[in-house]
C-alpha cells in the first residue's frame, strides 16, 4: 500500500516535498498548494487510516503482551486463515492494548458505515461466528460485544453499550493512552494522521528551547517516574549547564512488580515517546539518546526498533530534524534484568558498561552524568504527555487535576479486583473509585482489605484512607508515594505480614549491595518478619521466641536508620511496606505475635490442618499423599489430621477430591 | 554463527559495548560459557575480574546452561496475591530443584520474574515462550507432567 511518503514525493510535482513541508502539508498548514489529484489521493489515504470511510471491513486484534498471553495470536492467525478461506477482503490489524486486560482478547471491527465494534474474550473458536455474524451479514454478536465506540456514522446497531459509558471506561481521560489499543502502533501514518508529530513540528518551527521548557513548567508536568519532580525544571538545570555534550535518556526499566503502564504506551503508541524525546532533547539542546529498555519486553524492544528507523526514514529523527537544523539520535539499550538500574544513577552506571550501582547525589546528572556530561533522565509516561501538552497548550493541560499535580496518570489496576487493566484517570480521582468504579470492586463476594500503590517504595492503604484524592503530595501524607503507578488490590484472603515479607523479599535480592543499612537491614528486617510467620515447631532454638518479640521491639527503629542512612531510593524507601502495613493492620501483626495466628489464612506454618468429618469419605488419598504421615483412619471412615505432627505442607489439601481439608 | 563473528560486530575497547556484547553471547549459547568472558574481557580491554562482576550482577545472565523447558515463574505483586508462592514451591517440588537451578537431565529449569505484565491472568507462567495462567495448585500439577510425558 502506498504510505504518506509515496503519495507526497512525487516526481510530476513541481517542488520537492522537504520534511517540514511533508508534516505541514499532512497537519493541515501547507504554504503551498498540492496538485489536485495529489490532495485528493492524500485525503482517501488519511481516511481510510482513521477507518473513518473505508470501502472494505477492518478487523483489529489487540496484541499487546498482555493480548497475546490470553491467546491473541491464536486469534489473529484464525481471522487470517479464515478470511482468505472465504475470500472476503478485510484489512487485518493489529494494534496495542486499550487496557482492559480483565475482556482480552479483544477484536474490534470496523465496517464500512458503522461506528466501530468491540468484542471481548474473544477466542479462535468464535472467529467463524464473528465473520459470518458482523463481517457477512453486518449485524453484532450480541453476547460477545464490549460496546461500541462513538463515532458519527451513516448506520448504526440498536441498544448495544458504548465504550465511553460501560464502567471501566466512564471516569478514565486517555489523554496519554489515546492511542493506544485504536492505531497500529507499528504504522507511523497512523500516529502521524492522529495529529503526531505536530508539536514536534511546531515546536522546531515556532518556539525556542526556551519556550518549550517555559511551557512544561506552565502546564505543570511532573515525572511520572516515581518522584513526581517538576519536568520544566529538570529540563531547565541541564540546559544552564556547561557542557560540549548533552544526553537524554528514556527510563522504560519500568521494576516495579505490579506495574506496566510504561510497556503498554511503548507497544501501543511508540511514537509518543519518541516524539516527546526530540522535543526534550530540543529542549535541553541534546545531541544522543537513549532509551534503556528491560530486556524483559521483547515485544516493546522490538517496536521500538522499527520506530525508530521510520522516524528517521521521515526525517523526524537523525540529522537535520524537519529542516530545522536541529539533530538528534537516538539508540536503545536493553538492561539486562535488575530493578536498581530504574535508579538514574544506577541506570547511567549501566550504560557505561558497569554494574549498575548507584552514584552519590550530588553532583545531579544534570550537570554530570552519563559520561560526566549533563543529562536527563525521564520516564516513559512523562515523555508520552510532551507531544500533548504542546499539541493542545500548557493552560489546557493545566486545567487537568489538583492544585500541585496536574494531567493524568496512568494506574496499572490488578490483584483481588474484578477488572483487571490499565486505568487513566485525572490527578485528583479517588482510590475508591479506581477500584470500585472502574475496577467493579472485589471479586467473588469478597471484602476490600488493601490497596498497594507505589510498589516496594510505597505503602498499603485500607478503606479508610482511600477516599484521598490521588495527587503527589496527598499520597505520601497518608505513608504511601506515587511511585510508578502500580495497584494492588487486595481482600481479606491477602495477610498483611506475609505482604510486607514478600516486599521484603524483592528488596533484599534486589539491593545492589553498595550501603550496608540497606544490604543488611533489609535482610533484619525480612528475618523479623519472617520468625512472625514461622510456628514455634520449626525453632530449633528457644532464643527465637525472644528474638521474635525483640525484632518487633526494635523494627521501627531498624527501619528509620535504613530510611535515612541509605545512599539511594531504593534504600530509603524499603521499609515503606513494612511500616505502612504495621501502621494500618497491626491487629494483624499482633495475631502473628501473640496469638500465633494468621488471620488471613495464609502464613501456612501458623494454620491448622483440619478434617471435616461430615465432609470426609475416607477415601484415604490423603493419607496416602500426607509425606508425614500425620493423617490416620479407616477406610471409607472419616480421617483425622495429628495436629503435632503435621507439617503444613498442604499436600492433603491439595489433593482431597472433597473439599473435606480446611484450615483454621 | 560462528562466534568470531560476534565479537567483529563490536569495535574493541570500548567498555559501554560490554553489556550488549555479553547479552548478544547469551543469546548465541544459551549461557555465558568461561571461556567467552576470557575473550570478551581481552577483546573490551577489561580486566576479567570486571567482566565476571557485571556477569553475575545482573539476573538476566548466566553462567551455566539451561534446561530444554525453561519455567519462568512470575512473582510480581500480583500473582504472589494470587498464590505465586505456591505455585512455584510445587515447581520446585515436582522437578526437584531451587528457582535458578536446572534439573541434572537438562530438561527444566526454573526461574523467577517480577511482573511480566501479564497480571490479569495471575498467576502466571512462562514456559519457553508460552503463557500459561489462572494456575492453581492442581492446574500446575498437571501442567508439569504433560511437560515431562513429552519429554
Ligand atoms: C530503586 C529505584 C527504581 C526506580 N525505577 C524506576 C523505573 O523503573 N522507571 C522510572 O521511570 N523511574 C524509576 N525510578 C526513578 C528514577 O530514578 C528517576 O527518578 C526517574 O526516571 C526520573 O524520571 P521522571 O522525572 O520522568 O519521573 C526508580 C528509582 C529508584 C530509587
Ligand atoms: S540503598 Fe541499597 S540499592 Fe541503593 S545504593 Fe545502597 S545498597 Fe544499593
Ligand atoms: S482425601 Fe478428603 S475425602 Fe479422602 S480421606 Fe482425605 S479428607 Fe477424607
Ligand atoms: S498438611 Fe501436609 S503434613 Fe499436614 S496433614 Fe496435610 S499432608 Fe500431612
Ligand atoms: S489489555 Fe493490554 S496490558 Fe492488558
Ligand atoms: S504480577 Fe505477575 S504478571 Fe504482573
Amino acid at each position: 500500500m502506498k504510505d504518506f511518503l509515496d503519495i507526497l514525493n512525487r516526481k510530476h510535482m513541481d517542488f520537492k516535498v522537504t520534511p517540514d513541508l511533508f508534516m505541514d502539508i499532512i497537519h493541515e498548514s501547507p504554504d503551498i498548494t498540492l496538485p489536485a489529484q495529489t490532495a485528493q489521493e492524500l485525503r482517501e489515504y488519511k481516511s481510510r487510516l482513521t477507518l473513518e470511510k473505508t470501502d472494505k471491513p477492518a478487523v483489529i486484534v489487540g496484541m499487546g503482551t498482555c493480548g497475546l498471553a490470553n491467546g491473541a495470536q491464536g486469534v489473529y492467525d484464525t481471522f487470517k486463515e479464515e478470511l482468505e478461506k472465504r475470500g472476503i477482503e478485510a484489512e487485518l490489524i493489529s494494534t496495542g492494548c486499550v487496557g482492559y486486560c480483565a475482556e482480552e482478547v479483544i477484536v474490534d471491527i470496523k465496517l464500512p458505515g458503522y461506528p466501530r465494534l468491540s468484542y471481548a474474550r474473544v477466542t479462535p473458536k468464535d472467529v467463524s461466528n464473528l465473520i459470518e455474524t458482523t463481517l457477512i451479514n453486518h449485524e453484532p454478536v450480541r453476547d460477545k460485544v464490549l460496546g461500541v465506540y462513538h463515532e458519527k456514522s451513516e448506520k448504526r446497531w440498536e441498544n448495544l453499550p458504548v465504550i465511553n459509558n460501560i464502567p471501566f471506561f466512564k471516569i478514565q481521560q486517555k489523554v496519554v493512552l489515546e492511542n493506544c489499543g485504536i492505531i497500529d502502533p507499528e504504522n507511523i501514518d497512523q500516529y502521524i494522521v492522529r495529529g503526531g508529530y505536530k508539536g514536534l513540528s511546531r515546536v522546531l518551527k515556532n518556539m525556542s528551547p526556551e519556550d518549550v521548557i517555559e511551557d512544561m513548567l506552565k502546564a505543570g508536568l511532573r515525572g511520572r517516574g516515581g518522584g513526581g519532580f517538576k519536568t520544566g525544571m529538570k529540563w531547565k538545570f541541564a540546559r544552564q549547564s556547561e557542557g560540549d555534550k548533552k544526553y537524554l535518556i528514556c527510563n522504560a526499566d519500568e521494576g516495579d512488580p505490579g506495574a506496566f503502564m510504561d510497556r503498554a504506551i511503548l507497544e501501543g503508541d511508540p511514537h509518543r515517546v519518541v516524539e516527546g524525546m526530540v522535543i526534550a532533547a530540543y529542549a535541553i539542546g541534546a545531541s544522543e539518546g537513549y532509551i534503556y529498555c528491560r530486556a524483559e519486553y521483547p515485544l516493546a524492544i522490538r517496536r521500538l526498533r522499527k520506530t525508530l528507523a521510520d522516524a528517521e526514514k521521515y526525517g523526524l529523527l537523525g540529522d537535520n530534524i524537519l529542516n530545522s537544523g536541529f539533530s538528534f539520535k537516538l539508540k536503545i539499550k536493553e538492561g539486562a534484568g535488575a530493578f536498581v538500574c530504574g535508579e538514574e544513577t544506577a541506570l547511567i552506571n549501566s550504560i557505561e558498561g558497569n554494574r549498575g550501582m548507584p552514584r552519590p547525589r550530588p553532583p545531579y546528572p544534570t550537570t554530570e552524568g552519563l559520561w560526566g556530561k549533563p543529562t536527563v533522565i525521564n520516564n516513559v509516561e512523562t515523555f508520552a504527555n510532551v507531544p500533548v501538552i504542546i499539541r493542545r497548550g500548557a493552560d489546557w493541560y493545566a486545567s487537568i487535576g489538583t492544585a500541585t499535580s496536574k494531567g493524568t496518570k496512568i494506574f496499572a489496576l490488578s490483584g483481588k479486583v474484578k477488572n483487571v487493566g490499565l486505568v487513566e484517570v485525572p490527578m485528583g480521582t479517588t482510590l475508591r473509585q479506581i477500584v470500585f468504579d472502574v475496577g467493579g470492586g472485589i471479586p467473588d463476594g469478597r471484602r476490600f482489605k488493601a490497596v498497594q500503590i507505589g510498589g516496594p517504595s510505597g505503602g498499603a492503604l485500607p478503606e479508610s484512607v482511600i477516599d484521598t484524592a490521588i495527587d503527589y503530595e496527598n499520597l505520601k501524607e497518608i505513608g504511601a508515594m506515587m511511585g510508578s503507578g502500580g495497584l494492588v488490590v487486595m481482600d481479606e484472603t491477602t495477610c498483611m505480614v506475609d505482604l510486607a515479607k514478600y516486599f521484603m523479599t524483592f528488596i533484599m535480592s534486589e539491593s545492589c549491595g553498595k550501603c550496608i543499612p540497606c544490604r543488611e537491614g533489609t535482610k533484619r528486617l525480612y528475618e523479623t518478619l519472617e520468625r512472625l510467620t514461622r510456628s514455634y515447631k520449626n525453632e530449633n532454638d528457644p532464643e527465637e521466641a525472644l528474638l521474635r518479640f525483640q525484632g518487633m521491639v526494635y523494627l521501627e527503629r531498624l527501619a528509620k536508620v535504613i530510611t535515612t542512612t541509605s545512599l539511594c531510593g531504593l534504600g530509603q524507601t524499603a521499609a515503606n511496606p513494612v511500616l505502612s502495613t504495621l501502621h494500618y493492620f497491626r491487629d494483624e501483626y499482633e495475631a502473628h505475635l501473640y496469638e500465633r495466628k494468621c488471620p488471613a489464612g495464609v502464613c501456612k506454618e501458623l494454620l491448622t490442618y483440619k478434617i471435616d468429618t461430615d465432609k470426609c469419605t475416607g477415601c484415604t488419598l490423603c493419607a496416602t499423599k500426607c509425606p508425614v504421615d500425620a493423617i490416620v483412619g479407616e477406610r471409607k471412615k472419616a480421617h483425622y489430621i495429628i495436629s503435632d505432627k503435621c507439617t503444613r505442607c498442604g499436600q492433603c489439601m491439595m489433593n482431597c477430591n472433597f473439599n473435606a481439608i480446611y484450615v483454621e | 554463527m560462528n562466534n568470531q563473528s560476534i565479537f567483529e560486530a563490536y569495535p574493541r575497547n570500548d567498555a559501554s559495548l560490554l553489556i550488549p556484547l555479553l547479552q548478544n553471547i547469551q543469546t548465541e549459547f544459551g549461557y555465558l560459557p568461561e571461556d567467552q568472558l576470557e575473550k570478551v574481557a581481552e577483546h573490551i580491554g577489561i580486566p576479567l575480574s570486571r567482566v565476571y562482576g557485571v556477569a553475575t550482577f545482573y539476573n538476566q545472565f548466566r553462567l551455566k546452561p539451561l534446561g530444554k523447558y525453561v519455567i519462568r515463574v512470575c512473582r510480581g505483586t500480583a500473582c504472589h496475591v494470587k498464590g505465586s508462592l505456591d505455585i512455584l514451591r510445587i515447581l520446585e517440588s515436582e522437578l526437584g530443584i531451587k528457582a535458578g537451578e536446572t534439573t541434572k537431565d537438562f530438561m527444566f529449569s526454573i526461574e523467577t520474574v517480577a511482573c511480566i505484565g501479564a497480571c490479569s491472568i495471575a498467576p502466571v507462567i512462562v514456559i519457553n515462550d508460552e503463557y500459561f495462567g489462572g494456575l492453581t495448585p492442581k492446574s500446575i500439577q498437571k501442567l508439569i507432567k504433560k511437560f515431562k510425558d513429552k519429554g
